[in-house]
């Protein structure tokens, strides 16, 4: 049930794949929304505070997303028409969303530590900036952090349409086993 | 041989008598500075009211510039400074990036924000006003402001040092900074202290 099997993903991947999709596009259209708040905006300050919290929150858990994926077994293709390209592809975009989360969040870590302030999280963690910075550091790692943001939610965007078109036009369990566990028999 | 040595020595104390002359001549008419951004004995700083409530302030780390001042002739005294935009420097990244970018700087398309004088009146020995045209995102007006001479002389390295300190009052909107940061914080006050050495 949390683990997975051969032809199901477990409650555990199921529930860290939804909870960081729902997180990556809500810090999306915080991060949108926050940068055109003005100076007198109740909010300047908190949405930026909120960002930062959650982002870090987010590492957290890609990490434990990446360590369970590592140590748990992947379960077979669900397409069983899928040709050899289309199973590269799907994998590859797969890998590239990981590696894209991963540098966005260390893209926004290292804006708010270029000057050497750590980041806190929620007063329960105090997440330290590096011991060296470069030139305009939070300037090249905003431009990153943007440009990022953008290219994750199209190739997410993508990922989704794959899905649908999985699920309504091969009509194969590729979606639904993203959605409930499906029990071994 | 003896010859040959006796002619070197002579080249060699013609030279040295023709380097001597040169710097003598140089030390007596130079006028002319280069700003010690190298040991940093110069500072562009800006300070702008938080909230109407405190000042905050900050520099420009990266800039360059050169003055030619002569006590005998101070009112043909010249200076330009340029300044590297992207250098800004508040002590802390998240506002840092925010002043250079769109609603402020914009230091991307705007990387200089450069002075030069066009006159320079003295008062008395240490007070003058300068006159020059101030480039800042892309704006350039001409701007008046006091500078008060500090001080100059021989440094205990050889060199000869001058220096000065100028501030005046910009008001943002001028050069299309227009993002609200209050009723008390239309203006910024710019600071240049400068310390020169001859060259």
């Amino acid at each position: 049930m949390l683990k997975n099997t051969g032809n199901s993903y477990g409650l555990i991947a199921i529930v860290l794949h939804w909870l960081m999709a729902i997180t990556v596009f809500s810090l999306f259209g915080l991060g949108l929304y926050m940068v055109e708040l003005t100076y007198y905006d109740a909010w300047y300050k908190g949405s930026l505070d909120l960002h930062k919290n959650i982002g870090m929150t987010l590492l957290v858990a890609l990490m434990l997303r990446i360590l369970w994926r590592a140590v748990n077994i992947t379960p077979k293709n669900a397409d069983k028409s899928a040709t050899k390209v289309e199973v590269k592809i799907a994998h590859y975009a797969h890998l590239a969303l990981y590696v894209l989360m991963a540098t966005l969040m260390i893209s926004g870590y290292l804006i708010s530590t270029a000057d050497g302030r750590a980041i806190d999280v929620f007063g329960l963690l105090s997440i330290p900036a590096l011991p060296i910075s470069f030139v305009n550091q939070e300037d090249i790692a905003g431009n990153i952090h943007e440009i990022l943001a953008w290219t994750i939610i199209l190739l997410s965007a993508g990922h989704a349409l794959a899905a649908f078109k999985h699920h309504f036009v091969n009509k194969n369990t590729t979606l639904l086993r993203m959605i409930k566990v499906i029990p071994d028999n | 041989m003896k010859k040959t040595l006796i002619s070197t020595a002579l080249a060699t104390s013609l030279l040295a008598c023709s380097v001597l002359a040169t710097l003598s001549i140089s030390t007596a008419q130079a006028a002319d500075y280069k700003v010690d951004v190298e040991g940093a004995h110069a500072f562009v700083q800006f300070k702008i009211k938080h909230l109407g409530y405190s000042w905050l302030l900050g520099r420009f780390n990266s800039f360059d510039g050169g003055f030619s001042y002569d006590d005998k002739a101070p009112n043909k005294a010249k200076i330009n400074i340029e300044i590297d935009t992207s250098s800004l420097d508040s002590n802390h990244a998240e506002r840092d990036k925010h002043l250079k970018g769109k609603d402020f700087l914009n230091v991307s398309s705007f990387p200089k924000a450069t002075f030069f004088s066009n006159s320079i009146k003295f008062s008395d020995n240490e007070n003058a006003i300068v006159t020059g045209e101030f480039t800042l995102k892309g704006v350039t007006k001409t701007i008046s402001f006091p500078v008060v001479k500090i001080g100059e002389g021989q440094d205990p390295w050889g060199g000869y040092r001058s220096g000065f300190s100028g501030t005046t009052s910009l008001k943002l909107a001028d050069y299309d900074i227009s993002y609200n940061l209050g009723p008390a914080s239309t203006h910024v006050e710019m600071a240049l202290h400068i310390e020169g050495v001859r060259i």
